[in-house]
Protein backbone atom coordinates (compact mmCIF):
# COMPACT_ATOMS: atom_id res chain seq x y z
CA UNK A 1 0.00 0.00 0.00
CA UNK A 2 2.72 2.45 1.17
CA UNK A 3 4.59 2.41 -2.17
CA UNK A 4 1.32 2.91 -3.94
CA UNK A 5 0.45 6.28 -1.43
CA UNK A 6 3.90 7.42 -2.64
CA UNK A 7 4.03 6.92 -6.28
CA UNK A 8 4.19 10.09 -8.07
CA UNK A 9 1.22 12.05 -9.08
CA UNK A 10 1.81 12.92 -13.21
CA UNK A 11 -0.73 14.98 -13.75
CA UNK A 12 -0.63 17.36 -10.82
CA UNK A 13 3.10 17.93 -9.45
CA UNK A 14 5.63 16.82 -12.20
CA UNK A 15 8.05 18.06 -10.25
CA UNK A 16 7.56 17.34 -6.83
CA UNK A 17 9.71 14.41 -5.38
CA UNK A 18 8.45 11.50 -3.04
CA UNK A 19 4.88 13.08 -1.59
CA UNK A 20 5.42 11.91 2.73
CA UNK A 21 2.45 14.56 3.67
CA UNK A 22 -0.05 12.38 2.13
CA UNK A 23 1.38 8.97 4.33
CA UNK A 24 1.24 11.02 7.52
CA UNK A 25 -2.07 12.08 6.50
CA UNK A 26 -3.43 8.47 6.01
CA UNK A 27 -1.04 6.48 8.21
CA UNK A 28 -2.77 7.07 11.77
CA UNK A 29 -6.49 6.18 10.49
CA UNK A 30 -4.89 2.78 8.49
CA UNK A 31 -3.12 1.72 11.39
CA UNK A 32 -6.17 1.98 14.19
CA UNK A 33 -9.12 0.65 11.66
CA UNK A 34 -6.55 -1.90 10.23
CA UNK A 35 -5.18 -3.11 13.46
CA UNK A 36 -8.13 -2.98 15.86
CA UNK A 37 -11.07 -3.76 13.10
CA UNK A 38 -10.14 -5.26 9.46
CA UNK A 39 -7.52 -7.47 11.05
CA UNK A 40 -9.41 -8.63 13.71
CA UNK A 41 -12.39 -9.37 11.71
CA UNK A 42 -10.07 -11.43 9.06
CA UNK A 43 -8.70 -13.40 12.44
CA UNK A 44 -12.60 -14.02 13.48
CA UNK A 45 -13.60 -15.60 10.37
CA UNK A 46 -10.09 -17.53 9.77
CA UNK A 47 -10.75 -18.95 13.66
CA UNK A 48 -14.35 -20.37 12.05
CA UNK A 49 -12.33 -23.07 10.15
CA UNK A 50 -10.02 -24.11 13.46
CA UNK A 51 -10.99 -25.66 16.62
CA UNK A 52 -8.81 -27.32 19.34
CA UNK A 53 -7.79 -30.81 18.82
CA UNK A 54 -6.29 -32.42 21.86
CA UNK A 55 -5.60 -28.96 23.32
CA UNK A 56 -4.15 -27.79 19.90
CA UNK A 57 -5.44 -25.33 17.45
CA UNK A 58 -6.04 -27.55 14.14
CA UNK A 59 -7.66 -26.56 11.03
CA UNK A 60 -10.90 -28.36 10.69
CA UNK A 61 -12.65 -27.00 7.47
CA UNK A 62 -15.88 -26.08 7.76
CA UNK A 63 -16.45 -28.97 10.71
CA UNK A 64 -17.77 -25.72 12.93
CA UNK A 65 -20.55 -24.98 10.71
CA UNK A 66 -21.59 -28.75 10.37
CA UNK A 67 -22.03 -28.98 14.19
CA UNK A 68 -23.16 -25.43 14.65
CA UNK A 69 -25.96 -26.14 11.73
CA UNK A 70 -26.71 -29.84 12.50
CA UNK A 71 -25.39 -31.25 16.00
CA UNK A 72 -28.55 -31.77 18.55
CA UNK A 73 -26.81 -29.53 20.59
CA UNK A 74 -25.87 -26.27 18.76
CA UNK A 75 -28.09 -26.49 16.11
CA UNK A 76 -31.47 -26.13 17.39
CA UNK A 77 -30.32 -23.42 19.31
CA UNK A 78 -28.75 -21.65 16.41
CA UNK A 79 -31.85 -21.76 14.26
CA UNK A 80 -33.96 -20.76 16.71
CA UNK A 81 -31.99 -17.23 17.56
CA UNK A 82 -31.76 -17.28 13.55
CA UNK A 83 -35.46 -17.55 13.55
CA UNK A 84 -35.65 -15.04 16.10
CA UNK A 85 -33.41 -13.01 14.50
CA UNK A 86 -35.73 -12.70 10.98
CA UNK A 87 -38.78 -12.07 13.38
CA UNK A 88 -37.25 -9.17 14.91
CA UNK A 89 -35.81 -7.71 11.73
CA UNK A 90 -39.79 -8.20 10.17
CA UNK A 91 -40.89 -6.43 13.12
CA UNK A 92 -38.89 -3.33 12.54
CA UNK A 93 -39.62 -3.17 9.14
CA UNK A 94 -43.51 -3.46 9.47
CA UNK A 95 -44.05 -1.13 12.10
CA UNK A 96 -40.40 0.85 12.61
CA UNK A 97 -40.44 2.44 9.09
CA UNK A 98 -43.89 2.54 8.44
CA UNK A 99 -44.66 4.42 11.16
CA UNK A 100 -41.87 6.33 11.37
CA UNK A 101 -42.48 7.21 7.32
CA UNK A 102 -45.90 8.56 8.71
CA UNK A 103 -44.37 10.57 11.29
CA UNK A 104 -41.82 12.16 8.56
CA UNK A 105 -44.58 12.94 6.10
CA UNK A 106 -46.65 14.75 9.01
CA UNK A 107 -43.70 16.63 10.33
CA UNK A 108 -42.73 17.96 6.65
CA UNK A 109 -46.29 19.13 6.44
CA UNK A 110 -45.15 23.39 5.40
CA UNK A 111 -45.86 25.98 8.55
CA UNK A 112 -46.89 23.11 11.12
CA UNK A 113 -47.09 24.37 14.53
CA UNK A 114 -44.72 22.68 16.89
CA UNK A 115 -43.11 21.04 14.70
CA UNK A 116 -39.61 21.50 16.14
CA UNK A 117 -41.21 20.54 19.43
CA UNK A 118 -42.39 16.96 18.04
CA UNK A 119 -39.37 15.97 15.97
CA UNK A 120 -37.20 16.98 19.32
CA UNK A 121 -39.44 14.91 21.64
CA UNK A 122 -39.97 11.97 19.34
CA UNK A 123 -36.14 11.50 18.71
CA UNK A 124 -35.27 11.50 22.71
CA UNK A 125 -35.33 7.66 22.98
CA UNK A 126 -33.30 7.25 20.32
CA UNK A 127 -30.41 8.94 21.79
CA UNK A 128 -30.80 6.89 25.40
CA UNK A 129 -28.79 3.44 25.77
CA UNK A 130 -31.00 0.33 25.54
CA UNK A 131 -29.84 0.12 29.06
CA UNK A 132 -32.12 2.87 30.14
CA UNK A 133 -34.56 1.88 27.72
CA UNK A 134 -34.58 -1.44 28.44
CA UNK A 135 -35.25 -0.63 32.16
CA UNK A 136 -37.69 1.70 31.66
CA UNK A 137 -39.97 -0.44 29.83
CA UNK A 138 -39.19 -3.64 32.11
CA UNK A 139 -40.52 -1.30 35.06
CA UNK A 140 -43.83 0.05 32.80
CA UNK A 141 -44.48 -3.70 32.09
CA UNK A 142 -44.16 -5.08 34.79
CA UNK A 143 -47.56 -6.32 36.43
CA UNK A 144 -45.71 -5.04 39.89
CA UNK A 145 -45.99 -1.29 39.36
CA UNK A 146 -49.25 -1.84 36.76
CA UNK A 147 -48.66 1.08 34.92
CA UNK A 148 -49.85 -0.43 31.70
CA UNK A 149 -52.81 -2.34 33.16
CA UNK A 150 -53.83 1.02 34.62
CA UNK A 151 -53.84 2.18 31.21
CA UNK A 152 -55.61 -0.38 29.61
CA UNK A 153 -58.41 -0.27 32.27
CA UNK A 154 -58.77 3.88 30.74
CA UNK A 155 -59.57 2.63 27.26
CA UNK A 156 -61.89 -0.76 28.67
CA UNK A 157 -59.06 -3.53 28.00
CA UNK A 158 -57.06 -4.44 31.56
CA UNK A 159 -58.56 -8.25 30.56
CA UNK A 160 -56.00 -8.24 27.64
CA UNK A 161 -53.13 -7.52 29.66
CA UNK A 162 -50.60 -9.83 30.63
CA UNK A 163 -46.70 -10.18 31.74
CA UNK A 164 -45.88 -9.84 27.96
CA UNK A 165 -42.49 -9.81 28.87
CA UNK A 166 -42.92 -12.98 31.12
CA UNK A 167 -44.36 -15.31 28.31
CA UNK A 168 -42.67 -17.45 25.79
CA UNK A 169 -45.39 -16.38 23.37
CA UNK A 170 -45.31 -13.12 23.45
CA UNK A 171 -42.02 -11.83 24.81
CA UNK A 172 -40.03 -11.79 21.38
CA UNK A 173 -42.38 -9.29 19.99
CA UNK A 174 -42.64 -7.15 23.09
CA UNK A 175 -38.78 -6.48 22.88
CA UNK A 176 -39.17 -6.14 19.21
CA UNK A 177 -41.48 -3.41 19.74
CA UNK A 178 -39.28 -1.98 22.80
CA UNK A 179 -36.75 -1.38 20.35
CA UNK A 180 -38.90 -0.09 18.01
CA UNK A 181 -39.81 2.52 20.41
CA UNK A 182 -36.35 3.47 20.99
CA UNK A 183 -35.19 3.57 16.93
CA UNK A 184 -38.31 5.33 15.29
CA UNK A 185 -36.43 8.23 15.72
CA UNK A 186 -33.87 7.24 12.71
CA UNK A 187 -36.14 6.52 9.88
CA UNK A 188 -38.27 9.44 10.54
CA UNK A 189 -35.49 11.55 10.38
CA UNK A 190 -33.63 10.25 7.37
CA UNK A 191 -37.02 10.00 5.71
CA UNK A 192 -38.02 13.21 6.95
CA UNK A 193 -34.87 14.74 5.15
CA UNK A 194 -35.14 13.38 1.86
CA UNK A 195 -38.82 15.09 2.45
CA UNK A 196 -37.68 18.62 2.71
CA UNK A 197 -35.27 17.90 -0.03
CA UNK A 198 -37.93 18.01 -2.37
CA UNK A 199 -38.18 20.93 -4.21
CA UNK A 200 -41.07 23.14 -3.52
CA UNK A 201 -41.66 23.40 -7.69
CA UNK A 202 -42.36 20.09 -7.82
CA UNK A 203 -45.27 19.98 -5.50
CA UNK A 204 -46.44 23.25 -6.80
CA UNK A 205 -46.73 21.58 -10.19
CA UNK A 206 -48.52 18.71 -8.82
CA UNK A 207 -51.41 20.92 -6.99
CA UNK A 208 -51.49 22.87 -10.12
CA UNK A 209 -52.51 19.60 -11.62
CA UNK A 210 -55.24 18.72 -8.72
CA UNK A 211 -52.82 15.69 -7.00
CA UNK A 212 -52.89 17.01 -3.38
CA UNK A 213 -53.31 15.33 0.26
CA UNK A 214 -53.35 11.49 0.21
CA UNK A 215 -52.49 11.12 -3.52
CA UNK A 216 -49.85 13.72 -3.91
CA UNK A 217 -47.87 11.42 -0.66
CA UNK A 218 -48.41 8.57 -2.52
CA UNK A 219 -47.70 9.63 -5.89
CA UNK A 220 -45.35 12.50 -5.81
CA UNK A 221 -43.19 12.21 -2.38
CA UNK A 222 -43.42 8.76 -1.94
CA UNK A 223 -41.26 7.64 -4.87
CA UNK A 224 -39.24 10.58 -4.88
CA UNK A 225 -38.15 9.07 -1.26
CA UNK A 226 -37.74 5.75 -2.08
CA UNK A 227 -33.78 5.90 -2.62
CA UNK A 228 -34.14 7.26 1.31
CA UNK A 229 -36.17 4.68 2.82
CA UNK A 230 -33.51 1.98 0.81
CA UNK A 231 -30.85 2.85 3.11
CA UNK A 232 -33.46 3.05 6.01
CA UNK A 233 -33.97 -0.48 5.37
CA UNK A 234 -30.42 -1.61 5.55
CA UNK A 235 -29.20 0.38 8.49
CA UNK A 236 -32.25 -1.50 9.92
CA UNK A 237 -31.37 -5.16 8.85
CA UNK A 238 -27.74 -4.19 10.08
CA UNK A 239 -28.59 -3.53 13.27
CA UNK A 240 -30.83 -5.53 14.05
CA UNK A 241 -28.77 -8.43 12.67
CA UNK A 242 -25.57 -7.68 15.22
CA UNK A 243 -28.78 -6.34 18.48
CA UNK A 244 -27.56 -7.56 21.75
CA UNK A 245 -27.80 -4.69 24.16
CA UNK A 246 -31.83 -4.92 24.86
CA UNK A 247 -32.15 -7.89 24.74
CA UNK A 248 -28.97 -8.65 27.46
CA UNK A 249 -30.47 -6.00 29.50
CA UNK A 250 -34.34 -7.31 29.84
CA UNK A 251 -33.90 -10.65 29.29
CA UNK A 252 -30.33 -11.25 30.24
CA UNK A 253 -28.04 -13.56 28.74
CA UNK A 254 -29.84 -16.61 28.27
CA UNK A 255 -32.85 -14.52 26.61
CA UNK A 256 -35.19 -15.55 28.64
CA UNK A 257 -38.12 -17.07 28.93
CA UNK A 258 -36.83 -20.18 27.63
CA UNK A 259 -34.89 -19.02 25.01
CA UNK A 260 -37.84 -17.64 23.20
CA UNK A 261 -35.74 -14.10 22.50
CA UNK A 262 -32.83 -15.33 21.90
CA UNK A 263 -31.13 -13.62 18.75
CA UNK A 264 -27.55 -14.54 16.57
CA UNK A 265 -26.03 -11.35 19.25
CA UNK A 266 -27.16 -12.46 22.16
CA UNK A 267 -26.24 -16.53 21.41
CA UNK A 268 -22.73 -15.08 20.37
CA UNK A 269 -22.16 -13.48 23.39
CA UNK A 270 -23.14 -17.04 25.83
CA UNK A 271 -21.02 -19.26 23.22
CA UNK A 272 -18.15 -17.11 22.79
CA UNK A 273 -17.48 -15.41 26.48
CA UNK A 274 -19.94 -18.14 28.39
CA UNK A 275 -22.45 -17.84 30.46
CA UNK A 276 -22.82 -19.62 34.29
CA UNK A 277 -21.95 -23.56 33.95
CA UNK A 278 -21.12 -23.08 30.19
CA UNK A 279 -17.71 -22.33 29.41
CA UNK A 280 -16.99 -19.98 26.84
CA UNK A 281 -16.02 -21.58 23.17
CA UNK A 282 -13.65 -19.67 21.18
CA UNK A 283 -13.86 -21.39 18.13
CA UNK A 284 -18.05 -21.74 17.70
CA UNK A 285 -17.55 -17.94 18.88
CA UNK A 286 -15.87 -17.18 15.91
CA UNK A 287 -18.38 -19.56 13.85
CA UNK A 288 -21.38 -17.66 14.74
CA UNK A 289 -19.58 -14.46 14.07
CA UNK A 290 -18.59 -15.49 10.84
CA UNK A 291 -22.15 -16.34 9.90
CA UNK A 292 -23.26 -13.03 11.17
CA UNK A 293 -21.07 -11.66 8.95
CA UNK A 294 -22.40 -13.37 6.31
CA UNK A 295 -25.50 -12.75 6.72
CA UNK A 296 -24.86 -9.21 6.96
CA UNK A 297 -22.48 -8.85 3.92
CA UNK A 298 -25.00 -10.41 2.06
CA UNK A 299 -27.76 -7.98 3.27
CA UNK A 300 -25.33 -5.10 2.38
CA UNK A 301 -24.71 -6.77 -1.43
CA UNK A 302 -28.39 -6.77 -2.10
CA UNK A 303 -28.71 -3.62 -1.27
CA UNK A 304 -26.04 -2.05 -2.75
CA UNK A 305 -25.47 -3.73 -6.30
CA UNK A 306 -29.73 -4.99 -6.35
CA UNK A 307 -31.56 -2.41 -4.56
CA UNK A 308 -29.75 0.91 -4.41
CA UNK A 309 -28.84 1.05 -8.30
CA UNK A 310 -32.36 -0.09 -9.41
CA UNK A 311 -34.07 2.57 -7.55
CA UNK A 312 -34.84 5.34 -9.71
CA UNK A 313 -32.99 8.56 -8.34
CA UNK A 314 -34.21 11.99 -9.29
CA UNK A 315 -32.02 15.10 -10.11
CA UNK A 316 -33.28 18.44 -8.92
CA UNK B 1 -45.51 31.11 -2.76
CA UNK B 2 -48.83 29.37 -2.46
CA UNK B 3 -49.57 26.51 -0.43
CA UNK B 4 -52.78 24.55 -0.64
CA UNK B 5 -54.18 25.26 2.91
CA UNK B 6 -54.68 22.10 4.77
CA UNK B 7 -58.33 22.01 6.05
CA UNK B 8 -58.58 22.72 9.66
CA UNK B 9 -60.16 19.51 10.53
CA UNK B 10 -56.95 17.51 8.77
CA UNK B 11 -54.89 19.73 10.75
CA UNK B 12 -56.23 19.24 13.96
CA UNK B 13 -55.99 15.24 13.16
CA UNK B 14 -52.06 15.97 12.18
CA UNK B 15 -51.95 17.39 15.45
CA UNK B 16 -53.94 14.99 17.22
CA UNK B 17 -51.58 12.20 15.73
CA UNK B 18 -48.32 13.84 16.70
CA UNK B 19 -48.98 14.57 20.03
CA UNK B 20 -49.90 11.42 20.36
CA UNK B 21 -46.66 9.63 19.31
CA UNK B 22 -44.88 12.51 21.56
CA UNK B 23 -45.95 11.81 24.57
CA UNK B 24 -45.57 7.79 24.09
CA UNK B 25 -42.22 9.10 23.55
CA UNK B 26 -41.57 10.95 26.23
CA UNK B 27 -43.99 9.53 28.94
CA UNK B 28 -41.89 6.52 29.94
CA UNK B 29 -38.79 8.87 30.59
CA UNK B 30 -40.64 11.50 32.09
CA UNK B 31 -42.23 8.81 34.19
CA UNK B 32 -38.90 7.50 35.47
CA UNK B 33 -37.68 10.92 36.14
CA UNK B 34 -40.86 12.27 38.09
CA UNK B 35 -40.87 8.80 40.41
CA UNK B 36 -37.50 9.23 41.05
CA UNK B 37 -38.01 11.86 43.67
CA UNK B 38 -40.75 9.89 45.19
CA UNK B 39 -40.80 7.42 48.03
CA UNK B 40 -41.59 4.02 47.57
CA UNK B 41 -45.36 3.85 48.57
CA UNK B 42 -45.99 6.84 46.40
CA UNK B 43 -44.37 4.71 43.55
CA UNK B 44 -46.65 2.31 43.90
CA UNK B 45 -49.53 4.22 44.94
CA UNK B 46 -49.84 7.04 42.88
CA UNK B 47 -47.32 6.33 39.92
CA UNK B 48 -48.89 9.27 37.83
CA UNK B 49 -48.74 11.90 40.20
CA UNK B 50 -45.76 14.33 40.77
CA UNK B 51 -43.82 13.72 44.01
CA UNK B 52 -45.49 16.17 46.78
CA UNK B 53 -44.06 17.63 49.68
CA UNK B 54 -45.21 14.53 51.75
CA UNK B 55 -44.26 11.80 48.97
CA UNK B 56 -40.77 13.99 48.15
CA UNK B 57 -37.93 11.48 48.79
CA UNK B 58 -34.38 11.19 47.86
CA UNK B 59 -33.46 7.91 49.16
CA UNK B 60 -32.68 6.72 45.82
CA UNK B 61 -30.32 8.42 45.10
CA UNK B 62 -28.97 8.30 48.49
CA UNK B 63 -28.46 4.19 47.83
CA UNK B 64 -27.64 5.04 44.36
CA UNK B 65 -24.67 7.38 45.90
CA UNK B 66 -23.67 5.33 48.57
CA UNK B 67 -23.01 1.48 46.74
CA UNK B 68 -22.64 2.17 43.18
CA UNK B 69 -19.70 4.30 42.15
CA UNK B 70 -21.18 6.37 39.80
CA UNK B 71 -19.20 9.18 39.79
CA UNK B 72 -16.41 7.18 38.63
CA UNK B 73 -17.90 5.15 36.13
CA UNK B 74 -19.37 9.05 34.39
CA UNK B 75 -15.65 9.60 34.47
CA UNK B 76 -14.80 6.63 32.87
CA UNK B 77 -17.24 6.99 30.41
CA UNK B 78 -16.26 10.95 29.78
CA UNK B 79 -12.92 10.27 29.12
CA UNK B 80 -13.24 7.30 26.94
CA UNK B 81 -15.82 9.16 24.74
CA UNK B 82 -14.01 12.26 24.62
CA UNK B 83 -10.37 10.78 24.02
CA UNK B 84 -12.31 8.68 21.14
CA UNK B 85 -13.84 11.66 19.49
CA UNK B 86 -10.69 13.79 19.64
CA UNK B 87 -9.01 10.75 17.99
CA UNK B 88 -11.86 10.36 15.41
CA UNK B 89 -11.77 13.60 14.45
CA UNK B 90 -8.07 14.20 13.94
CA UNK B 91 -7.24 11.22 12.13
CA UNK B 92 -10.46 10.80 10.50
CA UNK B 93 -10.26 14.79 8.91
CA UNK B 94 -6.05 13.36 8.19
CA UNK B 95 -7.26 10.52 6.18
CA UNK B 96 -10.20 12.68 4.58
CA UNK B 97 -7.70 15.28 3.65
CA UNK B 98 -5.65 13.17 2.36
CA UNK B 99 -8.63 11.29 0.07
CA UNK B 100 -9.84 14.27 -1.23
CA UNK B 101 -7.17 16.52 -1.73
CA UNK B 102 -4.27 14.41 -3.60
CA UNK B 103 -4.60 12.12 -6.45
CA UNK B 104 -2.67 8.94 -6.10
CA UNK B 105 -2.26 5.37 -6.98
CA UNK B 106 -4.75 3.32 -4.44
CA UNK B 107 -6.60 6.96 -3.84
CA UNK B 108 -9.94 4.86 -4.64
CA UNK B 109 -9.12 1.64 -3.05
CA UNK B 110 -7.72 3.25 -0.10
CA UNK B 111 -11.23 5.20 0.34
CA UNK B 112 -13.55 1.67 -0.60
CA UNK B 113 -11.56 -0.24 2.39
CA UNK B 114 -11.62 2.95 5.02
CA UNK B 115 -15.73 2.52 3.96
CA UNK B 116 -15.84 -1.19 4.90
CA UNK B 117 -16.63 -0.31 8.14
CA UNK B 118 -19.55 1.87 7.70
CA UNK B 119 -21.52 -1.27 7.19
CA UNK B 120 -19.94 -4.26 9.03
CA UNK B 121 -19.79 -3.78 12.39
CA UNK B 122 -16.74 -3.59 14.42
CA UNK B 123 -18.98 -6.30 16.45
CA UNK B 124 -18.01 -8.94 14.69
CA UNK B 125 -14.53 -9.40 15.10
CA UNK B 126 -14.62 -9.50 18.96
CA UNK B 127 -13.65 -13.04 19.15
CA UNK B 128 -10.24 -11.56 17.85
CA UNK B 129 -10.44 -8.16 19.38
CA UNK B 130 -10.33 -9.99 23.08
CA UNK B 131 -7.51 -12.11 21.70
CA UNK B 132 -5.44 -9.18 20.55
CA UNK B 133 -6.17 -6.98 23.66
CA UNK B 134 -5.53 -10.31 26.09
CA UNK B 135 -1.76 -10.47 24.29
CA UNK B 136 -0.97 -6.76 24.37
CA UNK B 137 -1.89 -6.90 28.23
CA UNK B 138 -4.72 -4.32 27.76
CA UNK B 139 -8.02 -5.97 28.93
CA UNK B 140 -9.19 -3.71 31.23
CA UNK B 141 -8.40 -0.63 30.40
CA UNK B 142 -9.98 2.34 28.90
CA UNK B 143 -7.34 2.58 26.33
CA UNK B 144 -8.36 -0.63 25.11
CA UNK B 145 -12.00 0.39 24.82
CA UNK B 146 -10.67 3.86 22.86
CA UNK B 147 -8.84 1.70 20.54
CA UNK B 148 -12.08 0.22 19.71
CA UNK B 149 -14.29 3.12 19.47
CA UNK B 150 -11.60 5.36 17.60
CA UNK B 151 -11.96 2.51 14.59
CA UNK B 152 -15.20 1.91 15.13
CA UNK B 153 -15.62 5.72 14.60
CA UNK B 154 -13.29 5.99 11.86
CA UNK B 155 -15.13 4.81 8.76
CA UNK B 156 -18.32 7.31 8.71
CA UNK B 157 -16.59 10.44 9.49
CA UNK B 158 -14.14 9.61 6.68
CA UNK B 159 -16.85 9.37 4.68
CA UNK B 160 -18.64 12.99 5.88
CA UNK B 161 -15.66 14.52 6.13
CA UNK B 162 -14.14 14.00 2.59
CA UNK B 163 -17.45 14.76 1.49
CA UNK B 164 -17.15 18.26 3.02
CA UNK B 165 -13.73 18.38 2.05
CA UNK B 166 -14.56 18.80 -1.50
CA UNK B 167 -16.52 21.97 -1.00
CA UNK B 168 -13.37 24.06 0.26
CA UNK B 169 -12.12 25.88 -2.13
CA UNK B 170 -9.21 25.13 -4.67
CA UNK B 171 -8.30 28.66 -4.98
CA UNK B 172 -7.77 29.09 -1.25
CA UNK B 173 -5.49 25.86 -1.26
CA UNK B 174 -3.59 27.22 -4.00
CA UNK B 175 -2.99 30.63 -2.56
CA UNK B 176 -1.55 29.26 0.52
CA UNK B 177 0.93 26.88 -1.02
CA UNK B 178 2.07 30.29 -3.31
CA UNK B 179 2.60 31.85 0.43
CA UNK B 180 4.92 29.21 1.33
CA UNK B 181 2.68 27.08 3.54
CA UNK B 182 3.30 23.62 3.88
CA UNK B 183 0.53 20.89 3.26
CA UNK B 184 0.30 20.07 6.53
CA UNK B 185 -0.33 23.68 7.78
CA UNK B 186 -2.59 24.50 4.91
CA UNK B 187 -4.40 21.34 6.59
CA UNK B 188 -4.22 22.84 10.22
CA UNK B 189 -4.80 26.39 9.36
CA UNK B 190 -6.64 26.61 6.45
CA UNK B 191 -8.70 23.52 5.67
CA UNK B 192 -9.78 22.72 9.58
CA UNK B 193 -11.46 25.70 10.54
CA UNK B 194 -13.95 25.40 7.57
CA UNK B 195 -14.75 22.02 8.36
CA UNK B 196 -15.85 23.04 11.96
CA UNK B 197 -20.11 22.38 11.16
CA UNK B 198 -19.31 19.19 9.71
CA UNK B 199 -17.01 17.93 12.64
CA UNK B 200 -19.28 19.05 15.18
CA UNK B 201 -22.22 16.59 13.51
CA UNK B 202 -19.31 13.97 12.90
CA UNK B 203 -18.88 14.30 16.85
CA UNK B 204 -22.26 13.82 17.41
CA UNK B 205 -22.91 10.75 15.26
CA UNK B 206 -19.35 9.50 17.07
CA UNK B 207 -20.57 9.97 20.80
CA UNK B 208 -23.87 8.32 21.01
CA UNK B 209 -23.04 5.07 20.26
CA UNK B 210 -19.97 4.97 22.38
CA UNK B 211 -21.43 6.62 25.15
CA UNK B 212 -24.47 4.09 25.09
CA UNK B 213 -22.22 1.17 24.08
CA UNK B 214 -22.90 -1.88 26.44
CA UNK B 215 -21.49 -5.06 24.19
CA UNK B 216 -17.38 -3.90 24.76
CA UNK B 217 -17.18 -2.89 27.82
CA UNK B 218 -18.98 -5.93 29.00
CA UNK B 219 -16.03 -8.04 27.13
CA UNK B 220 -13.24 -5.75 27.56
CA UNK B 221 -13.37 -3.83 30.26
CA UNK B 222 -15.87 -5.52 32.83
CA UNK B 223 -13.40 -4.10 35.93
CA UNK B 224 -14.57 -2.19 38.69
CA UNK B 225 -12.20 0.83 37.89
CA UNK B 226 -13.11 0.60 34.30
CA UNK B 227 -16.98 0.33 34.51
CA UNK B 228 -18.54 2.98 32.01
CA UNK B 229 -21.79 4.31 33.11
CA UNK B 230 -23.79 2.11 30.67
CA UNK B 231 -22.29 -0.84 32.22
CA UNK B 232 -22.29 0.63 35.73
CA UNK B 233 -25.85 0.89 35.75
CA UNK B 234 -26.82 -2.29 33.94
CA UNK B 235 -24.86 -3.96 36.84
CA UNK B 236 -25.94 -1.79 39.85
CA UNK B 237 -29.67 -1.78 38.65
CA UNK B 238 -29.35 -5.92 38.01
CA UNK B 239 -27.93 -5.63 41.89
CA UNK B 240 -30.69 -4.15 43.08
CA UNK B 241 -33.77 -5.53 40.91
CA UNK B 242 -35.90 -5.28 43.87
CA UNK B 243 -35.44 -1.41 45.65
CA UNK B 244 -37.08 0.28 43.00
CA UNK B 245 -36.45 3.56 44.30
CA UNK B 246 -32.81 3.12 43.55
CA UNK B 247 -33.09 1.60 40.16
CA UNK B 248 -35.29 4.74 39.31
CA UNK B 249 -32.79 6.91 40.87
CA UNK B 250 -30.02 4.84 38.62
CA UNK B 251 -32.03 5.14 35.55
CA UNK B 252 -32.57 9.01 35.98
CA UNK B 253 -29.04 9.35 37.17
CA UNK B 254 -28.09 7.94 33.45
CA UNK B 255 -31.00 9.94 31.97
CA UNK B 256 -29.72 13.77 32.95
CA UNK B 257 -26.33 13.91 31.08
CA UNK B 258 -28.00 13.04 27.42
CA UNK B 259 -31.12 15.13 28.49
CA UNK B 260 -29.73 17.79 29.27
CA UNK B 261 -26.80 17.55 26.40
CA UNK B 262 -29.71 16.94 24.03
CA UNK B 263 -31.68 20.11 25.36
CA UNK B 264 -28.08 22.41 24.70
CA UNK B 265 -27.36 20.31 21.08
CA UNK B 266 -30.98 19.27 19.49
CA UNK B 267 -30.94 22.14 16.68
CA UNK B 268 -27.72 21.16 16.08
CA UNK B 269 -27.87 17.52 15.86
CA UNK B 270 -31.27 17.60 13.89
CA UNK B 271 -29.45 19.93 11.67
CA UNK B 272 -26.36 17.70 10.98
CA UNK B 273 -28.92 14.50 10.31
CA UNK B 274 -30.68 16.44 7.65
CA UNK B 275 -28.18 18.13 6.33
CA UNK B 276 -25.74 15.71 5.48
CA UNK B 277 -27.24 12.21 5.90
CA UNK B 278 -29.58 11.53 2.98
CA UNK B 279 -27.35 11.41 -0.49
Amino acid sequence: MSSAIMSEDSIQTPARAKRWHILVFLLPAFVIYSAVMILPLVETLRLSLFNTVDGQSTFVGFANFQVLFGQERWAADFWRALKNNFIFFAIHMLVQNPLGIALAAMLSIPKLRLATFYRTAIFLPTLLSFVIVGFIWKLILSPIWGITPFFMDLVGLKAFFAPWLGRPGSALIAVSLISVWQNIGIPMMLIYAALLNIPDEVIEAAECDGVTGWSQFWKIKLPLVLPAIGMVSILTFVGNFNAFDLIYTVQGALAGPDGSTDILGTLLYRTFFGFQLQLGDRSMGATIATVMFLIILAGVSLYLFGIQRRVRRYQF
Amino acid sequence: MSKARMSPLRSSFVHLALAGYTAVALFPVLLTIVNSFKDRNAIFRTPLAPPTANTFSLVGYETVLKQGDFVGYFQNSLIVTVISIFFVLLFGAMAAFALSEYRFRGNTMMGLYLAIGIMIPIRLGTVAILQGMVAAGLVNTLTALILVYTAQGLPLAIFILSEFMRTVSDDLKNAGRIDGLSEYAIFFRLVLPLIKPAMATVAVFTMIPIWNDLWFPLILAPGEATKTVTLGSQVFIGQFVTNWNAVLAALSLAIFPVLILYVIFSRQLIRGITAGAVK
